[in-house]
This record gives C-alpha cells, structure tokens and sequence, in this order.
C-alpha cells in the first residue's frame, strides 16, 4: 500500500497519460477512419483502391510492430516524434481502419430504397451520404464503434514497450523498486477495467438515446466483427 | 476476392449515387486524376525520405534473401506460428466450455464464467505478460519463456473465444432447440447433438479472425524475450543496424499472413451467408 501512496503523483501522472493516449487516438481515428469509409465508397477509383490498401495493410500489422517501427525505424529516414505522439499516431493509424471497416458495414445495413429515394429528390452522394444513409448507419455502428474504443484502450498499453510513462510503464517501473507487483497490477488493472467498462457503458447509453423504442439492440460487443476484422 | 464480398462493397457503392452521366462520368475522370496525382505525390514523397536518408541503399534490402538471415527470420516464423497454433490449440476448447459456464443455469457457475470473461477482455494482455513475467517469479512461481507468452495468450483468447462461441449458440435458430426437445433429447444431449455442431460451423469464420488476434497477441515475445518473429527482428536489429529495413520486412510478414487468415475468414463468412440466404 505504501509503494501507491508514496507514488500517487507519479500512477495519476500514468493514468493521465493513458487517458490521453487513447483519446487522442480513438477521436482521431474517428475522424480519419470515417474519411477513409467515405473514400471506399466514393466513385473516385483511385481513392476506393487507397483506401483499400490502407486498410489492408493497417488492420493486419500487429500494434506492436506499428509502433515499434514508428518509434524506433522512422529516425533511420529522418522523422523523429516524441514517443508519446508516435503512440498516438500508432494507435491512430491502426484504429483508423477498424473504424473504416465499421462505418462501412454501417452503411451497408441501409436499405438500399433509402438511398435511392434520397437520389430521386435530387440529393447528390454527398447528400444521399450527409443526411440519409449516415444518420441511419450510426445507431447499428455505435456498438462495433464501442469496440475500436476498447481496443485502443487495450492498444495504449503497448505504448509502455515505446517508453510512453503510461500506466503500464508506471506500475512495470514501480514493481520493479518495490515488488508489489500483485498491488500493482490491480491498480493498472482498475484503471483499463474502468475504461473499458466505462466506454461500453456509455456507448450503450448513446445506443438507447438514439434508438427509437428505447433499446440497445445491435450486436453483441464482445464479438469478433467478420466484415471489420479482428483488432488485437 | 469472394464474389459475395465482391457483391457487399458493390452494394454500398450503389447505395450512394446512380450510374453517372456524360458530366458526372467527367467530373470522376477529373477528381480520378487528381487523387491519382495526390496519392503519386505521397508514395514519391516517402520514397525520396527514404533516399535523403540513404536508407534506399538496395545493399540494405538484399541482406534478407541471405540463407542466414532468411533461416534466422524462419526461425523466428517458425516459433511465432508454433506460439499461436498451442495457445489456439487450448484457448478454443477453454473458450467453449467458459461460453458453456456462461450460459448455465446455475447462478455461480455463470457470474464465476462472466467475471473471467470481463476481466481478461477489459485488461492489455501486456499486464497479464508482465504479471507473468515479474509478479508470479516473487511466489516461485516460474515458466519457461515459451510458456510465459503462450499461458497469457489462451488466457486473454478464451475470454474473446468464449463470447465468440456464445454469440454462435444463441445465433442457433430457436426451433432447433424446441424440435430436440420435441424427440425427447434432454438439455444436455440436445445441446451436444443438435446446438453445438451448428454453433461452431457459425463461428468458424470468427474463429479464424481469433487466430489473427493470437498472431499479434505473439508479437510480445519481443517483451519476454522468446524467439518468434518480433524478437528475432530485435536481435537481427542489433546485428545489422539495419534498423527500418529490419522491421519493414517483419512487419511485411505479419501484414501478408494476417492478410490471407482474414480472407479465409471473409471467404467463409460469405459462403455460409449465401448458404443461409439460399436454403
């Protein structure tokens, strides 16, 4: 109990970084990944085949190797970040097409009516796109979306192995002086537990506020998606 | 790949605009162009950094198609599928049986099921790695490296499996479970003969992206220190110095095996949806 209370700056100062490695990451997935769905479902042929690449390349590389060649390779060709951003450019890349795949199987579960009403009173794709079809495809995305946000949750932690002084790298080095490993871990534990669960909870809430009978229906949020892929 | 996967990216791309006339056919040749350029522009980009820094030097690419380090890359290959095929071996079948807890009608059994499964989801397998590598040595407790990556590996799959294989049993249409009761099956021999067989054919293709999950899972080896393909990268690294190449190549290797694991798994998924829809 000492080793934490002595520490308490240094496990806050941990928990901050986590909190904010996961954020950054996740919103700028968010945003990211949703531009590169819009481009896989674009009628630009180039951009379609770009975005592909992308996510064929970022969803099948582990995280750790991401971020090992990000942090540890990219200085050999002249681009230095701080760990902590290489963390959460990492993280950002690789949730960004999870989030690609997800919004695009939420576009897929739109009839395809919908869309064609919208066209035939003279929306254009952006249109069709903007006020239809994405409107629709939220509320069966916000569970797979719960998803990539636990994932870079999880993800975070291997931003200890690029010497981020997040709260893996904390409780590691605190273990290390005092052997209070089992302590330790449940502290570490807690904190991603509560992410976690934290997130599911109010994915689930959201799901219920926009869902028109009140329910949280959709998929199951512990399944692996086939159509996304599986994120470590 | 598939023609259903084909069929699906079709589908969204039809859902969002019409077949363009002679305007809409230019406006696409037009921003094609342009994309083309931008996307161009960048590959250039990366590759004349790459060359400023001298890191194009094919002397520090053609070193991997050496026998030696080809052999030292295999080897790592070789322990980082040995690593993935033990701990699906025994983390599927655990899986199951937790999803079996999960699902019993005894309250104990079932929030004991559901506690396992919510903490080992919810935690980095990296702390399960590192309560395995630093916590247990303080009680005696010790494992070979191989263990000590594998051991967290089917702890934190059966957690992800077990809710993969309950999701297939409750996909199980309703009626299967009314007719075996039906022909006089008790609970037990229905699920064993009737559920069970068709829940796991549901969940193959889930079962196959949990083998890619696993395959990254095994790239912190590089963390304990065991042989597979993330480590030998490491160690060839401080051979070599050839520090990007290094892990652009092994990085390479997990992108392509993952690549063709998850198109298994598409591929299945799309058969058997083609399956349900025709009969």
């Amino acid at each position: 109990m000492e080793a934490i209370v002595e520490n308490i700056p240094l496990l806050l100062r941990g928990i901050g970084y986590t909190v904010a490695l996961t954020l950054l990451g996740y919103v700028l997935a968010l945003i990211v990944g949703t531009a590169l769905a819009v481009c896989r479902v674009s009628p630009i042929p180039p951009l379609r085949w770009a975005a592909t690449v992308y996510v064929e390349i970022f969803r099948n590389i582990p995280l750790l190797s991401l971020l090992i060649l990000i942090a540890f390779g990219l200085p050999d060709v002249g681009l230095r970040l701080p760990y902590f951003w290489c963390g959460v450019l990492g993280l950002t890349l690789s949730s960004a097409a999870f989030v690609c795949e997800n919004v695009r199987s939420g576009i897929n579960t739109v009839p395809v009516g919908h869309a064609e009403a919208a066209r035939s009173i003279g929306l254009g794709f952006f249109g069709t796109l903007r006020f239809v079809v994405l409107p629709q495809a939220f509320r069966s995305m916000i569970q797979p979306l719960v998803n990539v946000f636990i994932g870079t949750v999880i993800g975070s932690a291997l931003c200890s192995a690029i010497a981020v002084s997040e709260i893996t790298w904390v409780t590691q080095t605190l273990n290390i002086q005092y052997a209070q490993a089992v302590l330790m871990f449940l502290v570490a534990g807690a904190v991603y537990l509560g992410m976690s669960l934290g997130g599911a909870a109010l994915g689930g809430a959201l799901e219920r506020a926009v869902s028109p009978d009140g329910h949280a229906g959709g998929r199951d949020r512990k399944t692996l998606d086939v159509a996304a892929g599986a994120q470590a | 790949m598939s023609a259903s996967t084909r069929a699906s990216s079709a589908a969204a791309t039809q859902v969002l605009f019409d077949a363009p006339g002679p305007k809409g056919r230019r406006r696409i040749l037009l921003l094609s162009v342009l994309s083309s350029l931008v996307i161009l522009a960048l590959i250039a980009g990366g590759l004349w950094q790459f060359a400023k820094n001298d890191q194009l030097d094919p002397n520090k690419w053609v070193v991997y198609l050496r026998a030696d380090y080809l052999a030292f890359l295999g080897r790592g290959l070789v322990g980082t599928l040995q690593v993935t095929a033990v701990a699906a071996v025994v983390a599927f079948p655990f899986g199951l049986l937790l999803s079996l807890a999960r699902l019993s009608r005894f309250t104990a059994l079932s929030a004991a099921a559901a506690t396992w499964i919510e903490f080992f989801r919810g935690i980095p397998m990296l702390l399960v790695v590192y309560a395995f590598l630093l916590a247990l040595p303080a009680f005696g407790v010790t494992f070979p490296r191989f263990w000590m990556l594998v051991i967290p590996m089917i702890l934190v799959s059966s957690a992800t499996t077990a809710e993969v294989f309950r999701a297939g049993i409750k996909a199980v249409d309703r009626g299967q479970h009314e007719a075996a009761a039906a022909i006089g099956l008790s609970r037990r021999d229905s699920l064993v003969h009737v559920i069970l067989p068709q829940a796991v054919r549901l969940v193959l293709p889930s079962l196959i992206l949990a083998l890619v999950t696993l395959l990254k899972d095994s790239t912190l080896g590089y963390v304990v220190s065991f042989n597979e393909l993330q480590f030998q990268g490491k160690t060839m690294v401080s051979i070599t110095r050839y520090l990007v190449q290094t892990y652009v190549v092994v990085s390479v290797i997990y992108i392509v095996l993952n690549f063709l694991l998850t198109r298994i798994a598409l591929a299945l998924d799309a058969r058997m949806k083609a399956r349900a829809t025709a009969g």
